[in-house]
């Protein structure tokens, strides 16, 4: 009798060449637009959001080309606004947040725990099917003329000043937020009720703990989003004035539910690329990771504490002075449990045996960069700095760190590192790095002349400036181009190596977790015997305890 | 290869435990809708507090007696609906089928009483944006921009609670169609048990939305 157990065993009688697998067990458009297997669906999501991609970069693309000169010479004001807010709207709510719970979720969630699936399959892809809804939709509204309220479609931007398509934005917006809840619902399911048998709660990889808290804040952010456009929605049709000062309705109001959302929702961009980094450290230093407990509950507090923070964008749009305090108080508390993540994975790296191949290039580019967007939050969440820096690039680069240099990172990390498991293919690990590094190299000529733009004054969202601030924008511009060569790169070979003959074998890594003991790709049960757990998921040959190496 | 039971997924070990992830399943979502309503209810709290005498102006002119009458039709529904709970753990599918169709009669009949609420507050001019009269408010020495921001909260929380029910009594009327083909077990019951959840969910959210909304003042008339 075969059983399965952890820690890993290198099980050489896996035939994996003529074994079936959940690509070669049926073939058709139909068997994918039909399928209820995770693994699939993750696919379609991948494919999708990569689209998706591709369409904010473009607009990301026109910007950095447009300020290139002080004088706007590439697009009108009116075109500018509707630039910046295609990228944000469709990055924001049709990539980052979705793109890893959806696609590395989707696929490695039930691996990772040993299950044969989510909880819920057929709303799984369900989920995917609204996602597309909204996502024709966004397009739609883009390839007609667009919108210019910025992606915060704060009043009276989106009310009675806009004569764009808002109602068809909001629209669209809700519905990819439907597919958020579901996948954030059979998360959460999936965790409490599909672990394979001994895989206690502290048992769980740490990838594991930063999905399910990304889901709780999923669950429970994203209906305060979709009722505030509905209340949007009615004072834009009836002409009645909810958040219209003249109406003695208040536009904070609109901005307090607004960030209700939208700053949890930067946890929902950041937690999972988090969660990802906890799992390629222990494996490229070959050893446990350090502190399993302190990095999964911070993922928690993370999410409760990421709730508690909102007003801190409202600094200077007439919040109360001690509204102010106390957001500017819980903003930094907020930051604790992101620094004992740092913390913690720098000293997993601490006499390791360190190797670095792509997945851990992307991993430590998402360290450094996560960082230095973490630290600069704290700049911002200091009522007095805020205030010099509100609205200018400062905080445009701010975020961009944390979600392009964290996010995105993380994404690519998790892609490198998982795309063997997914596909049973080895992409051409020279190709991966060079792109790991033109992009981090990319990024940062990008982001850091934003950051001292914006301290000099540079305000955001106008698409001309003064004159002495050309150098650097071109700097910034210069960036961008070399970013998206790095973001082109990995569509090229990634794509290759599916063609390719070199075969990833079930653990290229030799990495510890459930989801390597299984052949790649995986069957479509995902495991030929149910496994048993028997000990935690990072048992790498260096202990990060002392101690306990021995035992 | 064991035999697996009917309506069992491949990823579940048992019917037990598929039903007992269901149930887990609904409860997540109910949390998910304890925000769509919170939303509201903050937005409403934000504005009552800052224009009581709006809010009790425009609250008197709501329809009391149909609120109230609506409020025991839709607890009694709750009642039948837990007592079909009940009968699909029982295996008595005859009185699953009877109580099924019992809710799906007193929610149909609490939307029917809405609708002709709302054809109401339109002849009384109730409705911001189509039919409102900004003087009559300012003969009474209310502020009309108030008593819109009140109707505006009315008619969206109403709504949407009343598109909740809508969905409510669809699921209720293809689980009734199930039960009436014996499709619902003792070891199969899960699925009434789930709406069951979200039918008293959409009842408690009107127990709130009742007090919050007809019952800000003192009245001396039910309409
Ligand atoms: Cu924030």
């Amino acid at each position: 009798m075969t059983t399965l157990t952890t820690p890993y065993r290198p099980q050489a009688k896996v035939t994996e060449t003529t074994a079936e697998n959940y690509l070669n067990v049926a073939y058709g458009v139909k068997s994918w637009l039909l399928t209820t297997d995770h693994k699939r669906i993750g696919l379609l999501y991948l494919m999708s959001v990569t689209v998706m991609f591709f369409v904010g970069g473009v607009a990301a693309t026109l910007i950095r080309l447009n300020l290139l000169t002080p004088h706007g010479q590439l697009v009108t004001a009116d075109t500018y606004n509707k630039l910046f807010s295609a990228h944000g709207i469709v990055m924001v709510f049709f990539f980052l947040v979705p793109v890893v719970p959806t696609v590395l979720g989707n696929f490695m969630l039930p691996l990772m725990i040993g299950a044969r699936d989510l909880a819920f399959p057929r709303l799984n892809l369900a989920s995917w099917y609204i996602y597309l809804v909204g996502a024709f939709l966004m397009l739609l509204v883009l390839f007609s003329g667009g919108v210019d309220t910025g992606w915060t479609f704060y009043t009276p931007f989106s009310s009675k000043a806009s004569h764009t398509n808002v109602l068809p934005a909001v629209t669209a917006i809700v519905i990819a937020g439907f597919s958020s809840i579901f996948t954030g619902l059979n998360f959460v399911v999936t965790v409490h009720r599909l672990r394979a048998p001994g895989l206690t709660w502290f048992r769980l990889p740490l990838f594991v703990w930063s999905l399910y808290s990304t889901s709780i804040i999923m669950l429970l952010a994203t209906p305060v989003l979709a009722m505030l456009f509905v209340l949007l929605a009615i004072e834009r049709l009836w002409g009645v004035g909810i958040f219209d000062p003249a109406l003695d309705g208040d536009p904070l109001l609109f901005q307090h539910l607004f960030w209700f959302y939208s700053h949890p929702a930067v946890y929902i961009m950041i937690l999972p690329g988090m969660g990802i980094v906890s799992e390629i450290l222990p494996c490229f230093s070959r050893k446990n990771i350090f502190g399993y407990q302190f990095i999964a509950f911070s993922s928690i507090s993370i999410a409760v504490i990421g709730f508690l923070v909102w007003g801190h964008h409202m600094f200077v749009a007439g919040e109360s002075v001690y509204a102010a305090l106390v957001f500017s108080l819980l903003s930094y508390l907020v930051a604790v449990p992101s620094a004992i993540k740092v913390f913690n994975w720098t000293a997993t790296l601490y006499k390791g045996s360190v190797s670095f191949q792509t997945p851990m290039l992307f991993a430590l580019g998402f360290i450094g960069l996560f960082t230095i967007g973490g630290l600069t939050g704290l700049m911002l969440a200091a009522l007095g700095l805020n205030i010099h820096v509100h609205d200018t690039y400062f905080i445009v680069a701010h975020f961009h760190f944390i979600m392009v240099g964290g996010m995105v990172m993380g994404y690519m990390a998790g892609l490198h590192y998982w795309w063997p498991k997914m596909t049973g293919k080895m992409y051409s690990e020279w190709w991966a790095r060079l792109s790991a590094l033109i992009i981090f190299v990319g990024f940062i000529l990008t982001f850091m002349p934003q950051f001292i733009l914006g301290y000099l004054g540079m305000p955001r969202r106008y698409h001309v400036y003064p004159a002495e601030f050309q150098v650097l924008n071109v700097l910034s511009t210069a960036g961008a181009s070399i970013l998206g060569v790095g973001y082109l790169l990995p569509f090229a070979y990634l794509i290759a190596s599916l063609f390719g003959r070199t075969r990833s074998g079930p653990n290229p890594w030799a990495a510890t977790g459930l989801e390597w003991q299984t052949p790649s790709p995986p069957p479509p049960q995902n495991f030929l015997v149910t496994p048993h757990v028997t000990c935690g998921p990072y048992e790498y040959a260096l202990s990060s305890e002392g101690d306990h190496a021995s035992s | 290869m064991p035999v697996r039971d009917r309506g069992l997924w491949h990823h579940f070990d048992s019917l037990d435990h598929q039903a007992d992830s269901n149930l887990l399943g609904m409860w997540v979502f109910l949390a998910t809708e304890l925000l769509v309503f919170g939303a509201l209810f903050t937005g409403y709290s934000a504005y009552r507090w800052r224009y009581p005498a709006g809010f009790e102006a425009g609250s008197r002119h709501l329809n009391l007696l149909i609120g109230g009458v609506n409020t025991v039709v839709l607890l009694t529904s709750s009642l039948t609906m837990a007592l079909a709970v009940r009968a699909a753990s029982q295996g008595r599918q005859a009185l699953l089928v009877r109580l099924l169709l019992a809710t799906l009669f007193l929610g149909s009949a609490f939307l029917g009483l809405k609708a002709v609420e709302y054809r109401q507050d339109y002849l009384e001019r109730l409705v911001p944006g189509l039919a409102f009269d900004r003087g009559a408010w300012q003969e009474l020495h209310v502020n009309p921009n108030h008593v819109q921001l009140f109707l505006i909260f009315y008619y969206v929380m109403t709504g949407i609670h009343a598109l909740h029910l809508t969905i409510g009594i669809g699921v209720l009327g293809i689980l009734t169609l199930k039960a009436s083909r014996g499709h619902f077990t003792p070891q199969y019951s899960a699925p009434v048990e789930m709406w069951g959840l979200y039918w008293h969910f959409v009842d408690i959210i009107w127990l709130f939305l009742l007090p919050l909304l007809y019952l800000v003042s003192t009245r001396t008339s039910f309409y």
